[in-house]
């Protein structure tokens, strides 16, 4: 187990530094001179070139790539250009925004999605089964913002039962935020509902097929037992740790949904900050989804083996 | 996805000493089929005449295909039957709710939201198409080097792959919109090399079940090159899989495609677009102009829906 862990993590870090290497380079190659965007098109070439010199952005790319990587390692994401002063609390604050809708997204999502997989499993190959997952497929493939106009037509405009912003404003109560939360949060259901219903589905089968439950059923025990008993528990640590590797995803993917309702999270700056050659601001935003999308991996990767005998002990095949 | 048969498709447990692939064989990167079930699609089926005349027997794939038909129509016939000119405004008529001489009503600038529907299937219905063929060339070439070659290759490749799966794909894809710039040609390019990581997992999922069969190191042993093996002797029998992901990458192209237009790096106005008139128009939603929005909403969604009910349909044939 503890080399395995270890193996794990070497990886992870690996695979943090290619990303590193990633966001960088994709970052340098966005066109456009960073001073020059801030400044204006009316700016002296000579202030333009002093406001370069001062961003350091006139330094070889390599210098610039391990000055930045440095201060990565002390935990210094950056300053940035549009507005001169450090990242971090930006990056903080949209953080924090996005994890709260996020979690809304998650909470909603997770049973629901369980419940389809699990319901769809039992009747295998019926109409129920094919409703639920072909509607979860297609709700997952129908980008956010189509759903969320749909939505925000009929909740928003017509019925008017929900806000059509997500920010509930300065000082307003848990409950409003809440309120504002949920038409933004239900396209993000939508798209994963189809992917944690399929994993859920796929693993109840397995799990009906097996030679345990077979059992469970001859000795006579009643068929709701042998579903909750020995179905559910064993099916459903699979989906569980699959749920997990989707926090890269809703963190990540939520540019449309934010800029569609206008909410102040990490997709939103850097939505904004690419349209302003804003890199450091951009770089730390695309990292730290980057890194909330490994950790959350290596969670679920270790979780699915700690509840995996067969995995902790048999080693890889 | 398929009957009452044992479901082949994920193993419960997929093995987490897979470098490339440590757990999540679904997650949204990672797209429908995902290795595991790449793996299981390559064991499981072989592509027959017979399997493919199971395809006409299923509804789902008459469906997608009729819908995804009336939108080939569209494209290619639309500015011959749209009842209006989608650029031509009437600034007097702006705004207009659906009525019978508009019967998707007119946007702000009085344009005809009807023709701009029918006519904006054309630009997707070119661009999706050539990216999902670009990053499905490209992916499966990396996908059969990485899972013939293995070894430190696989390892390095696997690697970058993976860094690559830690962005969402529509953050790589407008980062390199917004430095290459979004001509059509640029589009298409960046979409097709934005699948290319994701179809090269699954491809060398399935490659590596393929490589432990008997006639990998028969055609070795009778003296073919690498090159032979990988494209003569295994990708013929990883096509299936390859054809799945296929079907499903063109749903998510279709996806990628009206993102990067509602972000506006995509389709520029004012040729129509769905995604570019959505972002135009959105701001008249709390007004009431839900047409301008819904419409093109819709269409999005059809759209989407007719791909993946063709691959779900593929799917289930294969692996039936």
């Amino acid at each position: 187990m503890a080399t395995f862990l270890l193996k794990r993590l070497g990886l992870m870090v690996l695979t943090l530094w290619l990303l590193t290497l990633i966001v960088f380079f994709a970052g340098q190659i966005l066109p456009g001179d960073p001073a020059r965007a801030t400044l204006g098109n009316l700016a002296a070439p000579s202030a333009v070139q002093a406001l370069d010199h001062q961003l350091g952005v006139d330094r070889p790319l390599l210098t610039r790539y391990l000055s930045w990587l440095g201060g990565l390692l002390h935990g210094n994401l950056g300053t940035s250009y549009a507005y001169q002063t450090a990242v971090e609390p930006f990056i903080r604050a949209a953080l924090i925004n996005s994890v709260k809708l996020a979690v809304l997204a998650f909470v909603i999502v997770v049973p629901l999605g369980i419940f389809g997989g699990v319901v769809a499993a039992l009747y295998a190959g019926r109409a129920t089964d094919r409703a639920i997952s072909v509607t979860g497929l297609s709700l997952s493939t129908v980008p956010e913002f189509v759903s969320g106009i749909v939505l925000i037509v009929i909740f928003g405009v017509e019925l008017k039962w929900l806000p059509v912003t997500a920010s509930a404003g300065q000082g307003a109560s848990a409950l409003q935020q809440l309120r504002h939360l949920i038409l933004p949060a239900i396209p993000l259901v939508f798209v994963l509902f189809g992917y944690i219903a399929r994993m859920a589905r796929a693993g109840t089968i397995d799990v009906l097929n097996s030679d345990y439950t077979r059992t469970a059923v001859l000795k006579g025990l009643p068929r709701r037992t042998v579903i909750r008993r020995h179905v559910l528990r064993n099916s459903l640590l699979p989906t569980i740790t699959v749920i997990a590797t989707q926090t890269g995803y809703l963190i990540g993917g939520l540019v449309v949904v934010e800029t569609l309702f206008n909410y102040q999270g990490l997709g939103n700056l850097i939505y904004k900050a690419a349209l302003a050659h804003d890199f450091p601001m951009l770089e730390a935003g695309v990292l730290i989804i980057g890194i909330v999308y490994v950790v959350a991996t290596l969670i679920a990767d270790v979780l699915l083996t700690l509840l995996n005998p067969r995995l902790r002990l048999g080693g890889s095949q | 996805m398929s009957g009452s048969v044992p479901q082949p498709a994920e193993p419960a447990f997929p093995s987490p000493a897979d470098p490339v692939a440590p757990v999540a064989p679904l997650d949204r990167t990672g797209g429908y089929l995902g290795p595991a079930g790449a793996a299981a699609l390559a064991a499981a089926s072989r592509a027959t005449p017979a399997r493919w005349r199971l395809l006409l027997r299923k509804p789902t794939f008459y469906v997608g295909a009729g819908l995804l038909l009336f939108w080939v129509v569209c494209a290619v016939f639309g500015y011959m039957f749209a009842p209006y000119n989608p650029l031509a405004q009437q600034l007097l008529l702006n705004n207009a709710a659906p009525s019978a001489a508009h019967w998707f009503g007119t946007d702000p600038l009085g344009r005809d939201v009807l023709s701009r529907v029918i006519t904006g299937a054309r630009d997707i219905l070119i661009i999706t198409p050539l990216a999902t063929i670009l990053g499905t060339i490209l992916g499966t070439a990396l996908g059969l080097a990485m899972g013939y070659i293995g070894g430190a290759f696989d390892a390095v490749a696997g690697r970058i792959v993976e860094a690559f799966l830690a962005i969402p794909f529509v953050i790589v894809a407008f980062l390199f919109v917004v430095a290459i710039g979004h001509s059509l040609v640029g589009i298409t390019i960046i979409i097709g090399l934005v699948f290319t990581p994701l179809i090269a997992r699954t491809v060398r999922a399935a490659v590596q079940v393929e490589r432990s069969m008997d006639y990998v190191p028969a055609a070795r042993l009778l003296g073919e090159r690498s090159g032979r093996v990988m494209f003569g002797e295994i990708l013929p029998n990883v096509l299936p899989a390859v054809l799945v992901e296929f079907t499903v990458r063109l749903g998510y192209a279709v996806f990628a495609l009206a993102t990067l237009s509602f972000l506006g790096f995509g389709i520029a106005p004012p040729t129509p677009d769905w995604g570019a008139d959505i972002s135009a128009n959105y701001i008249g939603l709390p007004a009431g102009y839900w047409w301008q929005t819904m419409f093109p909403a819709l269409a999005i969604a059809t759209l989407v829906t007719a791909v993946i009910l063709i691959a779900d349909s593929i799917e289930q044939v294969l692996a039936s």
